[in-house]
């Protein structure tokens, strides 16, 4: 897809650049996916033409506020990348360290996903042309959150951004990191890596708004050590097609996640989600909730993996996928998978698709709401667990507005 | 919307269908304000049928007959526009809402009521402690009207919340399905004791149920038997004190199996029934279980 000799202008440490060859190298031997292969089921992958992107690093300016309004005024610490380059790094607490290509982010890349776990993974590790790693002190509590955002605005423009969160041992924090883009096609494949240290507490938020023309193909690869706590918020809103690929591998005894996600298509956005919550640990637990709607002509993929391997006994994990379709010509797949190597452990899944409730709307109709009113006030309480779930209050309260405006402007009726 | 003026809910020849069943075959009554009428039947015989048909439940097919309210044909509006004419149905299972708070919703119908397009914040907190009174008087916690509506409530806190919600929309003829299951009898006394002061106030109330029991609380003016769809008698409070008394037997077809409502509703099912049933042993032992409800 990309040329791998690229790699050669993108400074970094030499061992850096070393693991990038190898990367380029194995991108390029694995070629581009395909709808047919399991994990690119049901999306439009095959329509992806590389040659319509350019591989640059132009940099340029902040992008807009969006949901993260006010979020910014109290964080920890604020960092901008726009366009391939990082712009802006302001830190402003104590106990939270930010680095760049160059200077100590080089060794942290790939400290979760040395390689993969696909093939735009590979390209990402190759061509990460602004990778920002952020540290968390041992032991540091930090009580407002550190906010990465990154931006794409430049036309036709393929770039990685790449995001490694090293949370240190019994410390607490919250990463938001947030996709904004212009109305112009560009591609985007972020990666983020979160190593959760054994006893820490870290809540990371992904915040996505891009236009409705970019592609984004995204992977987030978690590892939790002992006892730690990984809370998981995924956001959703724009994109042509927009890809998250969000894999916790649970390998400290103890540990606990949980993924919730909100999202919404409209338009003709596809959005798409693959979830892995692997239990390689014993007494390891894991949530998973997903809720989103489809209007318009929207479409919505999820697929998700609970496995339990062989050596990880008491476990709990939990996987819950709903989708409302408020459009008959919006549609949505869902698709949950139990792989269990160990039967010592509960497991449940459950997952749903449909219009808005016939009986809630009727049920409020009766008090005398009328049909569109008590189908927008069904969307809304359906997202209410959800949003109540994300690891950010702020970010809750932001999507809960926005979702009230796009519900209260939509026109349910007929959605079959 | 509690006014000075007589309202009457008019049903003539009422025929519906839940699928290819035909469910009521000409109904006729009529409701109007202040007054109190209770609608018996066994199971499967259509009362909740009736409610609902008149509420505009989706899922059921008028196929004759008219529904008016003061004149307006009840049958040609959205449910929420007779809601909005000052109907209300207290549903026997009332539906779960998650992230939807009874404040919310009856705010909405009331500043629609009001002429508004959406409550103002005051609207918003006006109904709320309209609600949180009710549901004292009705003995209801308060958190419990403040939470999603009828999510993680008991099935007679779901009742009692049913009726504050009534008193709170105050409309002019209440339609109240088996108000009575699942409410123990303090409950069942608050509720009755409620609904009626606003019966005093002008609330005329279409009692559907399957015990006699709940009569007692809500004295009607007038008993209507429904059996197969069609109200074959009606009379004074009398009427339900004979039915206490010789149950709905007198009503039915002789053959126990000769009917679809004796066959659905287990009445009778059995051979010996006729001879060795009172009204001690009350053949309507589980009011949740009339099948015709799941049609819809």
């Amino acid at each position: 897809m990309f040329s791998p000799d690229l790699v050669d202008a993108l400074g970094g440490s030499d061992a850096l650049a070393k693991r990038r060859r190898v990367a380029a190298e194995r991108a390029v031997a694995a070629g581009q996916p395909s709808f047919t292969e399991e994990v690119w089921r049901y999306t439009p992958i095959d329509d992806l033409d590389p040659a319509q992107y350019a591989f640059a690093a132009p940099g340029g300016t902040a992008g807009p506020v969006g949901l993260m309004s006010g979020v910014d005024d109290s964080a920890a610490a604020v960092v901008h990348i726009a366009n391939g380059a990082v712009v802006d790094v302001s830190v402003r607490a104590d106990g939270v360290r930010v680095d760049v290509l160059g200077s100590g982010a080089d060794d942290l890349i790939g400290t979760v996903a040395p390689e993969g776990p696909d093939v735009f993974g590979d390209w990402n590790l190759a061509l990460a042309s602004a990778p920002v790693a952020v540290s968390i002190d041992p032991k540091a509590v930090l009580t407002a959150p550190v906010v990465v955002h990154v931006h794409t605005d430049v036309e036709g423009l393929a770039w990685f951004p790449r995001l490694v969160v090293m949370a240190g041992r019994t410390s607490q924090a919250t990463v938001i990191e947030h996709h904004t883009g212009g109305n112009t096609p560009a591609l985007i494949c972020p990666l983020t890596e979160l190593s959760v240290g054994d006893g820490a507490h870290l809540g990371h938020v992904t915040v996505q708004e891009l236009g409705d023309t970019a592609w984004q193909i995204a992977n987030l690869c978690a590892d939790t050590g002992r006892d730690a706590n990984l809370r998981i918020g995924h956001v959703a809103m724009g994109g042509d097609y927009a890809r998250a690929r969000i894999g916790i591998d649970m390998t400290g005894r103890g540990g606990h996640s949980e993924i919730d996600a909100v999202y919404f298509g409209r338009g003709t956005s596809t959005l798409d989600f693959r979830t892995f919550q692997t239990h390689v640990a014993p007494h390891t637990t894991s949530d998973l909730l997903f809720k989103g709607a489809v209007d318009d002509y929207a479409r919505a993929v999820y697929t998700g993996l609970i496995r339990i391997e062989a050596d990880a006994s008491n476990v709990v994990a939990d996987q819950t996928n709903r989708n409302l379709k408020l459009s008959p010509n919006a549609w949505a797949e869902s698709v949950p998978n139990l792989e269990i190597e160990n039967s010592d452990v509960q497991c449940s899944h459950a997952s749903s698709i449909g219009p808005v409730d016939a009986d809630q709307r009727f049920y409020l109709e009766s008090r005398g709401v009328p049909t569109d009113v008590a189908e927008a006030l069904v969307v809304r309480g359906f997202f209410d667990e959800v949003l109540d779930a994300l690891p950010s209050e702020q970010i809750s309260a932001s999507v809960r507005q926005r979702i009230d405006e796009l519900v209260s402007d939509a026109d349910f009726t007929a959605a079959l | 919307m509690s006014d000075n003026s007589a309202h009457t809910l008019r049903i003539e020849g009422l025929h519906a269908s839940a699928g290819d069943t035909e469910i009521l075959q000409g109904v006729d009554l009529e409701v109007s304000s202040g007054r109190v009428h209770a609608v018996m039947g066994p199971n499967g015989s259509g009362k909740s049928t009736l409610a609902h048909v008149v509420m505009g439940r989706p899922g059921y097919e008028v196929t004759a007959g008219s529904v008016t309210l003061d004149g307006v044909d009840v049958l040609s509006l959205a449910p929420w526009e007779r809601a909005q004419a000052g109907l209300f149905l207290a549903m026997q299972h009332p539906t779960e809402v998650p992230g939807v708070s009874a404040a919310q919703a009856l705010a909405e119908a009331l500043a629609l009521r009001a002429g508004n397009d959406s409550p103002s914040a005051e609207q918003l907190e006006r109904t709320r402690s309209l609600l949180e009174a009710e549901a004292a008087a009705v003995g209801l916690k308060a958190e419990l009207v403040a939470r999603p509506l009828n999510v993680d409530m008991s099935g007679g806190e779901k009742k009692r919340n049913e009726t504050v919600q009534l008193a709170v929309l105050q409309p002019r003829i209440a339609i109240l399905d088996e108000i009575d299951s699942g409410l123990d009898i303090d409950a069942l006394r608050a509720c009755a004791n409620r609904i009626e002061a606003l019966t005093e106030a002008g609330l005329g109330v279409l009692a559907i149920t399957h015990f006699t029991r709940v009569l007692e609380y809500l004295r009607p003016d007038e008993v209507h038997v429904i059996v197969d769809g069609r109200i074959v008698d009606s009379g004074g409070p009398e009427l339900a004190e004979a039915l206490e008394a010789d149950g709905y037997t007198p009503y039915l077809p002789e053959e126990p199996d000769a009917g679809v409502a004796v066959s659905i509703g287990g009445l009778g099912s059995t051979p010996a029934a006729g001879t060795g049933a009172s009204a001690a042993q009350d053949p309507f032992a589980d009011p949740w279980a009339d099948p015709l409800d799941e049609l819809g």
